[in-house]
């Protein structure tokens, strides 16, 4: 039952245990069950294995690359790959540190994917738009640099809709990625390359960004662990804006542990960015260490509020099963569950909306072709500015830029930014006042489970429906936690469903806790996909 | 000896004519003490040339402007000479290669962030406070949008609706020549914004670069009540504010380099009327003596249209001033309001001053003009003289470092507004790079007032001293000698 009781020695991946979900509640009970892995953290498996030589840095460079050449045809997770060579010279310099026993850093090793909306100096930034087509910024986002000095090897760039805005990566100038749970469905977006590349462990974690649930929703639908940190844990420098207020670096794992890891290794201060907190990151990865959780009710007194308004019309009800298991699993571990009424909630969309585009029509000001990106050459200024842009921009992003410049203007101002301003202050409050009530409060990661690529391109308001879970906690800037709670039948496969667990700011500590004492004592959470399942388990 | 003694010489020939040097000097001076001011470059220019357009104000329309007001607001952006560009830490060098001082941050790229340099909330509390404004203790910044090649953002970041500092006011003194008198004219408010870049456009015009080296340099926005009614008043308000950012420190002040702009607002009316006129916006005024002349011609052109029944003509535009023709030319008529769309910069926190802060920086402020030319009268020196030595907080240095001596204040004021001051217009040189200090002025003066030399010697003695660096007794030793040996040259040339 609990993974580090009955982990069999593993090399590359953790303990690969066949197990069925106990979940009673469960739906998908009649389908063609998933393998499951007891969600061990990779990142300390692999630093384990390194460390007492079970295995190198170049092999396990070469199983990731060999993996990313046979799925990503299928998948199209990533826009850029690193070159075989570039990356197994990072690996070989790290062989020979341990080699020379030198210190490694927490993350040596680990091959990390980068959303693309994220800056790299050496390697292509489009944030998925053609505007930004080869555009190389000349610095590194502050978090992937803390990435780099910890030892972490960047493996490439992710596919998303262009500047973060969609939720399925059908927004991109360049390509669709694919659900590797079932091709012919979407990632979820905008992070959708993110997490299809941790979900077919193309590589071990990766970086996305949430403006809206761009890290939850993607996660929910690939059955990874997603992490949207407090606004203000992690710079945004060098985060491609969308919309400043709301944007923040969130983090994929295949378990908690990694998702924490990846989080501690990236928080903290910085001084590129003004918004950055200054308050201390505590060390919250100590407690993935190889713990047992024998006693009956290790989260004993926890209070969890259930947000009533997310169970409601709108929710496929198969969803809502999966998630009311969870609770009920809570509930088993000792937590005190109640149903928590945040009346504002449904204001969360709207608002959400109208300052998001607001502040991407300003944020977006700056592709203007003059400086960089592509320029349309033209006699009079304005008609470069206006071409340049129309060839740059994919529709959605022109709809957006549209949208939020008509917000903004002279005589709708007050009806609809400061309107949607005051909203912003009353969902904040009533979060803080339903916190200070519950340490954590859940709702599904998302109303539906991954749907077909193609089935929302035409009806944009069901596709921004579709975020009414996640933009909410943006708003308030808090963080939250979205893990696989259980599968539904997908056709000829099994989909995976996410629930979201909010927590009080900067408390990302107590999600931690709470979502790896979960995901330890329920077996259906952390899962493979069938398209690498074969090759894993073998 | 000779040689240490005649260190940074400009001119040699003096030596074999001493006297001729001297007298050549004197004449020259006391021209330039007949002169009411004299002191900077920008100074003499404005003071000469505002002289000019109080003589050239068209006779012929005399009775035209009787008739009517003009109403004149002033909007001057100051740049702050911070070490640093208000957002990152680029350093600003006017004149420097084109884009040399340039960051991904004031680039515009994407992912860079902008991170307020607290110096900018320094300089702008400073000049609120000297401007007797009402401190924000809680504003913020806001993003004003608009395209153009020199903003790389596609918006600058501005402050909106709650400015650092509003509701002060400016004193003014006149200059006699044109009128004297005190004024004091309202500040609406003062507040922080960036830079943009600068436009280079090519010889034949087939193409534009953009120079990025300026842009987030921080600026203050000083926009006054439309309080003025005359060029004089404007150009005097703009040189009051020259100074008083130069007294506080946060800016060059310097006009030509761009570093202090101003932008005239100004309509006419008839006397006696209430409402306004139609507003008219010059821009590229590049001197005070431009301020003055512009709005001259602004208010005659006006008045002109007033009386030849086409007042309708007069629509609410932004003129250029043109220096060569010395008239302004329709730049821009205003299409509607712009809507620049402002909203809260989301990515800079909150501006909050506390008390202690403001109290700190109160406590820290320098004499301020103002303050200085009221103390100065208050020691009997007339409203020519205090103007005069207050207009460069260096000079007021000195003279009151000289007071503080214990030198007579009516022989320290003539020999710094005389002498001094000529020698340092020759020379080009700033009165902190003259040899002189303030200590051997106070000597010489008193060797003059004890009767230890003569007035006609003390004036020889001055030479030497501002020239080498002696101490008084060699001076005047050296007088001597030099006395006695052009009296041997004469007597050997007549004989």
């Amino acid at each position: 039952m609990l993974s580090s009781a009955h982990a069999p020695r593993l090399v590359r991946f953790p303990s690969h245990c066949l197990l069925r979900p106990i979940n009673s509640l469960h739906t998908a009970q009649s389908s063609p069950l998933p393998t499951t892995t007891a969600p061990s953290s990779q990142i300390l498996t692999i630093r384990k294995s390194l460390l007492t030589k079970q295995t190198t840095a170049v092999d396990l460079a070469k199983s990731f690359l060999d993996r990313i050449r046979r799925t990503e045809p299928q998948l199209n997770s990533f826009l850029y790959v690193s070159p075989d060579d570039v990356v197994l010279k990072q690996a070989e310099e790290l062989d020979n540190k341990i080699k020379n026993n030198e210190q490694l850093g927490p993350l040596a090793g680990v091959l990390v994917g980068i959303k693309d909306n994220i800056c790299t100096s050496d390697m292509p930034s489009t944030a998925g738009s053609r505007i930004l087509k080869n555009y190389r910024p000349p610095f590194d986002a502050t978090a992937v640099r803390k990435l780099k000095q910890s030892g972490a090897i960047v493996v490439g760039k992710t596919n998303l809709d262009e500047f973060g805005m969609g939720s399925t990566t059908e927004g991109s100038a360049y390509q669709v990625t694919a659900n590797p749970w079932d091709l012919s469905r979407v990632p979820g977006g905008s992070s959708g390359g993110s997490a299809a590349a941790v979900s077919a462990r193309q590589c071990v974690v990766s970086l996305g960004s949430d403006t809206g649930g761009s890290v939850r929703q993607p996660a929910a639908f690939c059955g990874v662990v997603g992490l949207k940190p407090t606004y203000g844990r992690v710079s945004r420098y060098g985060l491609v804006a969308y919309a400043s207020s709301l944007d923040v670096i969130g983090c994929f794992g295949s378990s908690v542990a990694d998702a924490g890891i990846l989080l501690h290794t990236i928080s903290g201060y910085d001084k590129f960015d003004s918004t950055s907190s200054k308050r201390e990151v505590p060390d919250f990865t100590s407690q993935f260490a190889g713990k047992d959780y024998l006693e009956s009710k290790p989260l004993k007194g926890l209070r969890v509020g259930v947000i009533c308004e997310t169970f409601g019309d709108g929710v496929d009800p198969e969803v809502i099963l999966s998630v009311r298991g969870a609770v009920t699993h809570l509930e088993e571990l000792g937590c005190f569950v109640t149903e928590v009424s945040l009346p504002s909630f449904s204001l969360g969309l709207p608002a959400y909306y109208v300052l998001a585009l607001s502040e991407s029509s300003s944020n977006l000001s700056r592709y203007d072709g003059i400086r960089y990106g592509n320029q349309v050459l033209e006699d009079e200024l304005n008609s470069l500015y206006g071409h340049s842009r129309a060839q740059g921009f994919g529709s959605e992003v022109k709809m957006r830029i549209l949208m939020g410049t008509y917000a903004l203007s002279a005589g709708y101002y007050d009806a609809y930014y400061k309107r949607a301003q005051q909203v912003r202050t009353i969902i904040r409050d009533s979060f803080k006042a339903a916190l200070e009530r519950n340490d954590i409060l859940i709702s599904p990661a998302s109303p539906s489970v991954a749907y077909k690529i193609g089935e929302k391109k035409d009806d944009p308001l069901a596709m921004y429906a579709g975020d009414k879970m996640t933009v909410n906690v943006n708003l308030a800037g808090l963080p939250a936690l979205v893990l696989p709670c259980g599968f539904v039948e997908g056709g000829s496969t099994v989909l995976p469903v996410g629930f979201q667990m909010i927590g009080a700011a900067f408390d990302e500590e107590k999600l931690l806790k709470v979502g790896h004492i979960f995901e330890h004592t329920l077996q259906v959470s952390s899962a493979v996909p069938p398209l690498v399942a074969d090759e894993l388990t073998r | 000896m000779a040689l240490t003694f005649f260190r940074g010489l400009h001119t040699h020939s003096f030596l074999m004519y001493p006297s001729s040097f001297l007298s050549r000097k004197n004449g020259m001076l006391y021209c330039t003490m007949k002169s009411i001011r004299g002191q900077t470059e920008t100074q003499e220019k404005s003071q000469h040339q505002l002289k000019v357009s109080t003589q050239t104000q068209s006779r012929k329309h005399d009775d035209i402007f009787k008739n009517f007001e003009a109403i004149i607001g002033i909007e001057t952006h100051v740049q702050l000479s911070t070490l640093t560009k208000a957002f990152c830490s680029c350093p600003y060098n006017y004149g420097a290669q084109p884009n040399t001082s340039i960051c991904p941050v004031c680039m515009g790229l994407p992912g860079a962030l902008p991170v307020l340099s607290t110096k900018v909330i320094e300089s702008a509390v400073k000049v609120g406070l000297a401007l007797n404004c009402n401190l924000s203790l809680s504003s913020k910044f806001d993003r004003k949008q608009y395209f153009y090649p020199d903003l790389p953002k596609g918006y600058q970041i501005s402050q909106f609706d709650i400015p650092i500092a509003t509701g002060g006011y400016l004193d003014v003194d006149i200059p006699l020549e044109f009128g004297g008198g005190h004024r004091k004219f309202g500040i609406t408010r003062v507040h922080m914004e960036e830079d943009a870049g600068k436009l280079l456009h090519t010889g034949n015009g087939s193409f534009s670069q953009v120079d990025l080296n300026r842009a987030g340099v921080p600026l203050l926005e000083i926009v006054s009540e439309p309080d003025m009614r005359t060029g004089i008043e404007a150009a005097e308000y703009a040189a009051e504010l020259q100074r008083l950012v130069r007294y506080l420190g946060v800016s060059n002040g310097n006009m030509q380099e761009g570093s202090l702009r101003c932008d005239v607002n100004i309509s006419i009316r008839p006397i006696g009327q209430l409402e306004f006129g139609t507003k008219v916006e010059i821009k590229n005024l590049n001197s005070f003596s431009s301020v003055s002349r512009a709005i001259d011609f602004e208010i005659s052109r006006q008045a002109l249209l007033h009386s030849q029944g086409q007042a309708d003509q007069i629509v609410q535009e932004t003129r250029l001033w043109e220096e060569g023709a010395q008239k302004t030319v329709t730049m821009r008529k205003k299409e509607g309001l712009a809507d620049y769309r402002y909203f809260p910069e989301p990515d800079l926190p909150g501006v909050t001053l506390t008390e202690e802060y403001v109290d700190g920086i109160r406590c820290s402020l320098p004499e301020l003009p103002e303050m200085k030319r009221r103390r100065y009268e208050g020691m009997g020196l007339n409203m020519q003289d205090v103007l005069f030595l207050t207009n460069d907080i260096n000079v007021a240095d000195f003279f009151d470092s000289a007071i503080a001596e214990g030198a007579d204040v009516k022989l320290a004021a003539n020999w710094i507004m005389g002498d001094i001051a000529a020698y340092m217009k020759n020379e080009k040189l700033s009165i902190n790079e003259i040899q002189l200090n303030s200590h051997e002025l106070v000597e010489l003066i008193s060797s003059i007032k004890g009767g230890t030399i003569s007035g006609k010697i003390g004036k020889e003695v001055y030479t030497f001293l501002i020239l080498f660096i002696i101490p008084l007794s060699s001076a005047i030793e050296h007088t001597f000698i030099c006395c006695v040996v052009s009296k041997l040259i004469l007597h050997l040339i007549i004989a």
